[in-house]
């Protein structure tokens, strides 16, 4: 029993992360119907940059939020420079753009920091008060701080106007435009949002997973998974979407299929979220009429 | 009077297809100017013109400012509000979140939210579905909202693009009767796009007739509504 519950606990800590990712990549899809397939290499060069202000001797939280703000950065760039110019092109263009980014930030990340498996630190000691029966302190810390990302992006959308203005844009850009928003600006915003959840997320797994450049890889896939789960325009269903893959990996890791094959449970949910239930759990059911 | 809005030589295409030939009107300030005309004259593009979310050659000045080749978030910074064809209205987000929309190039954030008191005073109807979401909202009440929703940025120029399509006679009227109100009491100046020639001309003060992209009649409501032509085309009788 006690097994069990430990692999459920871990696989709600795990979920968190894969919830974050999967709200980074709904917050564009969202804004642009298209999915960034370079958020998990964006996420592992943050985590890269960070690793590298602690080496010069950057306190833990001083180099925590220097990276978050400068991704924050350059996602807007990315978008403003790289995205701008194709966001009315054909999906496949789009599509292309993402995978040159995923390919252009994977080999920066092991150019600029090498190939090597680097440890990264925890914020959380191990003995601290957040360690309980069921959790590590890191694990307990991390699920911490991914909650009080979520709550504070729900409270940004939800009280304050730009977050009101974002969510317009991205529902209905004509209409937003016609009470003088920047529709493109918010596209830029939702992208630095989306690079500085991913910079979170990356430096949340590292410390468990270890920092090389193919960090995010599986990540990302399990990511897609609880996107599509939750329905990819719902951004509470990414993070349900997220708990639910967290836990089902765990399980049936544990118990069924063996730890080798737990890639394979976010490729089976896929492939059978798109086959069976296209709009995922709490997605909106898109009907067209041919 | 002097004239708010001038329009000289507009041309405007959708791909290969040229829709509007050269129109040019004015209008003057603190009136009602109607366009009217048969599907596919050219209104809606006429007043996608103005505020420029459609491509166009020729000029449009307003207050004596070039607004061709401007962005349309900057037209509407300059007090043009749009209430487009299919009202335009902001369905997941609420009746009070569509209003705010509407304030959103507003500094004055006291006076915001005044004018929603007024926009719920005018609109009984949309302060008891405040919370509610704006899509599940009968088809007048979103054309009221919509018509609020331009109005809170208070505009210098209101453009309507067919307010009465698809609704009810007594919807209708209601709200013809306080769009004449607005432009009573706030001086509020419109630009009114209606297939109804009958309605149109019995809220606006000018009308101009537009056929295939060219301007074909113009001058006074009265004047419009006594020409033999116009009567037995677009009136009927």
């Amino acid at each position: 029993m006690d097994g069990f519950l430990h692999q459920v606990f871990a696989g709600l800590a795990n979920g968190c992360i894969y919830g974050s990712v999967a709200l980074a990549l709904v917050m564009i899809f969202q804004a642009t119907h298209h999915l960034n397939f370079a958020q998990g290499e964006m996420a592992t060069f943050s985590t890269f940059v960070a690793w590298a202000l602690i080496q010069q001797g950057w306190p833990y939280w001083g180099a925590f939020c220097a990276t978050v703000a400068v991704s924050f950065l350059a996602g807007l760039v990315i978008q403003r420079v790289i995205l701008r110019p194709v966001e009315r092109a054909p999906v496949l263009t789009n599509v292309n753009v993402f995978i040159g980014l995923l390919l252009i930030f994977n080999a920066l990340s092991g150019w600029l920091f090498d190939h090597t498996v680097k440890s990264f630190p925890s914020p959380f000691a191990q003995e601290s008060f957040l360690k309980s029966r069921f959790f590590s302190a890191h694990e307990m810390g991390s699920f911490l701080v991914m909650m009080a990302v979520l709550l504070a992006l729900y409270a940004f959308f939800r009280f304050t106007s730009l977050g009101l203005a974002m969510r317009a844009a991205a529902q209905n850009p004509d209409s937003a435009r016609l009470v003088g928003i920047r529709v493109s600006w918010m596209l830029a915003v939702g992208w630095g949002l989306a690079a500085a959840i991913g910079a979170v997320a990356g430096m949340m797994v590292a410390p468990v997973v270890f920092l090389d450049p193919n960090m995010m890889a599986g990540i990302l896939l399990y990511g897609f998974a609880s996107a599509l789960l939750g329905g990819v325009d719902n951004p509470f269903g990414a993070v349900i979407g997220g708990l639910i893959v967290g836990v089902l990996e765990n399980l049936l890791g544990a118990y069924v299929i063996g730890t080798e094959l737990k890639l394979t449970v976010a490729l089976v949910l896929i492939v059978g979220t798109l086959t069976l239930m296209p709009a995922g759990l709490f997605g909106k059911r898109l009907v067209t009429r041919v | 009077m002097a004239s708010l809005l001038e329009v000289s030589g507009l041309t405007a295409a959708y791909g290969a297809t040229q829709v509007l030939h050269g129109v040019s009107f004015e209008i003057p300030a603190g009136q009602i100017t109607a366009v009217l005309g048969a599907n596919g004259a050219g209104k809606t593009t006429t007043l996608r013109a103005v505020c420029q979310t459609v491509r166009t050659g020729g000029s449009v000045r307003f207050e004596g400012r070039e607004l061709v080749g401007t962005a349309t978030e900057n037209v509407v910074r300059l007090g043009v509000a749009h209430v487009p064809d299919g009202r335009g209205t902001f369905t997941a987000l609420s009746v009070e979140e569509n209003l705010l929309l509407g304030a959103y190039v507003r500094r004055d954030r006291p006076r915001v939210a005044e004018d929603i008191e007024r926009m719920y005073t005018r609109f009984p109807r949309l302060k008891e579905r405040r919370q509610q979401q704006a899509g599940t909202l009968s088809g007048g009440e979103q054309q009221m909202l919509a018509i609020s929703r331009a109005l809170m940025l208070r505009p210098k120029l209101l453009l309507l693009d067919e307010p009465s399509f698809g609704l009810a006679p007594k919807i209708v009227a209601e709200i013809f009767r306080i769009l004449r109100t607005i432009n009573a009491e706030d001086g509020v100046s419109m630009l009114l796009v209606e297939q109804n020639a009958h309605l149109a001309l019995g809220l606006a003060q000018h009308a101009y007739l537009l056929e295939t992209g060219r301007v074909a009649l113009s001058g006074r409501s009265e004047t419009l509504m006594a020409d033999e032509a116009v009567r037995r085309v677009y009136l009927g009788y």
